[in-house]
């Protein structure tokens, strides 16, 4: 990250062709499975309010428009085109996420989204291992829940856990200080990144499931055990992470609920207050047919295509080229 | 004092950890997508030369270091402190003792140029050019001819430093070392 330009690309023309293959490979996917391919705004009137999220602000003067936000996910205009009843539908769109830059990270990257109606998470599970497995020739994920991969690779139980516990365990990282502001959550997703991802999808992908309903975004939330869990499923090869996908929420009460609870906690850690989209819930209001979708990070899965170790060995110019 | 944030770290920068003076060497962002995000970055302490591993949470910042690396000219020594001055036209002088001249003592000859690292405008450690031309003041006669064949034998350079130098080497000779390694590179010219 250098401040001298530097004029030359960073993939190899190699690489850039592997892209454009990859592209086709996902096109003739869906065509095949007649997911209609659309297009939504990248440039939106709203961002997200989720707390782990930070967009990248516009400054728009038209129309009466002002402000704006390039968008984190396509998700919220992908669903006022399913409750418009558009069907099952698929796109690949660049979105931006500020603040995120490292070997697995770019603020600009190539997100390949699709919903698919009347599908729950298990089945979308195995169309996105259909997906990746005939694009990587890979063999077909395991399935470990998100209860069970804490278990075996941390050692603990993520839903009986106490706190106290918890923090301690997170000391092999953080200072007390630097804990003292963290959620439940936070700590989980410490261990998640530093001592449970590099485990997984070692020998073979797999898939986790069943989050925490504290994690639960936009998926729907059962009970397993007495613990409330996500429908929610990540799916992860060689360590990396490459795909997050929901039986979607279609409650307006509950979707508002949850903007609400992310404010309040975007509030609490100092961080601005997000207006919330209210298109999107004026969409839930007419209905979201029953439907699961996911999101999947193309550069990611050409990382594993090409081995490359680094975001930047596939695309052409990372942000301090770009 | 400037501080930065973990959206601002990168290799090279120079930041107080714990109190002491440090340089990050890597920085590592990670995050999961819908989770928090975390920075594991390593750094070397510039005062005790170890290497710390530590973990962020991204918005967390850290002070600047008041670090700076300046070219100075070596003058002279009092028995306790190296002298140096800035090649800038200042004439500034800075004295550097012995725990901040380190290892580079032996490679130390007047009117050469080294670079002094400055903390709170005190020299903070003095890092040698890579290559340095010295003098033998000292090494067993020399075997005339015997170029080809290895073999090597010790010399005692003009600042002290003992080197491996090859049997055709003699006193008066003007040697390239490389300051890295300790190691002979080439005979400059003979006296």
């Amino acid at each position: 990250m250098t401040n001298q330009p530097v004029w030359r690309p960073t993939a190899s023309r190699e690489n850039l062709k592997s892209r454009a293959q990859q592209l086709a490979f996902v096109r003739g996917f869906f065509a095949e499975r007649e997911v209609l391919e659309v297009e939504t705004p990248l440039l939106g009137r709203h961002g997200v309010t989720d707390v782990n999220l930070e967009g990248i602000a516009a400054q728009v003067e038209v129309a009466g428009v002002c402000g704006g936000w390039l968008q984190t996910s396509p998700e919220y205009h992908m669903k006022r085109l399913l409750a418009a009843g558009f069907g099952s539908i698929f796109q690949v769109a660049r979105v931006f996420r500020n603040g995120e830059r490292g070997r697995r990270h770019n603020p600009e990257f190539s997100m390949l989204e699709w919903y698919r109606v009347g599908l729950d998470d298990t089945a979308l599970m195995a169309e996105v291992a259909d997906l990746v497995c005939g694009w990587l020739d890979c063999e077909r994920p395991d399935v470990l829940t998100y209860r069970d991969a804490l278990r075996v690779i941390a050692g603990f139980d993520p839903m009986t856990i106490s706190d106290h516990d918890l923090y301690q365990y997170c000391e092999q990282w953080l200072e007390p200080e630097q804990l003292a502001g963290m959620s439940r959550d936070d700590c989980l997703d410490l261990v998640m990144s530093f001592r449970v991802e590099p485990e997984l999808g070692q020998k073979r992908p797999v898939f986790i499931t069943r989050y925490p309903a504290s994690q639960a975004a936009l998926a729907r939330v059962s009970s397993d055990d007495g613990y409330p869990v996500a429908h929610r499923f990540e799916l992860y090869i060689k360590g990396i992470e490459l795909c997050n996908g929901y039986w979607e929420l279609t409650d307006p009460a509950e979707q508002r609920e949850r903007f609400i609870a992310d404010n309040r906690q975007r509030r609490a850690s100092g961080k601005p207050e997000m207006m919330v989209d209210q298109a999107f819930l004026a969409g839930l209001d007419a209905g979201l047919p029953e439907c699961s979708g996911v999101a999947l990070g193309l550069d990611r899965l050409l990382m594993l295509k090409t081995g490359a170790a680094s975001i930047e060995e596939v695309l052409a110019f990372p942000i301090e080229r770009a | 004092m400037a501080s930065y944030s973990t959206n601002e770290f990168r290799s090279g920068l120079k930041v107080l950890l714990d109190g002491d003076p440090c340089i990050i060497l890597e920085n590592e962002f990670v995050k999961p997508g819908k989770g928090q995000a975390f920075n594991r970055v390593r750094l070397r302490n510039l005062m005790s030369n170890r290497v710390w591993e530590r973990t962020f949470k991204s918005g967390e910042t850290l002070e600047a270091a008041d670090v700076m690396d300046q070219d100075m000219e070596y003058l002279y020594t009092d028995g306790e402190f190296w002298h140096f001055m800035l090649t800038d036209g200042s004439f500034e002088q800075y004295p550097a003792d012995a725990k901040a001249v380190g290892d580079a003592v032996k490679w130390l000859k007047e009117q050469d140029v080294y670079t002094v690292t400055l903390y709170n405008g005190a020299p903070l450690s003095v890092t040698p050019p890579n290559f340095v031309e010295l003098e033998v003041v000292d090494t067993d006669p020399g075997m005339k001819g015997d170029t080809a064949q290895g073999g090597s034998k010790p010399a005692t350079l003009s600042t002290g430093a003992v080197v491996n130098v090859p049997l055709f080497i003699v006193i008066g000779e003007v040697l390239k070392v490389d300051t890295r390694s300790g190691e002979y590179v080439n005979r400059v010219k003979s006296s």
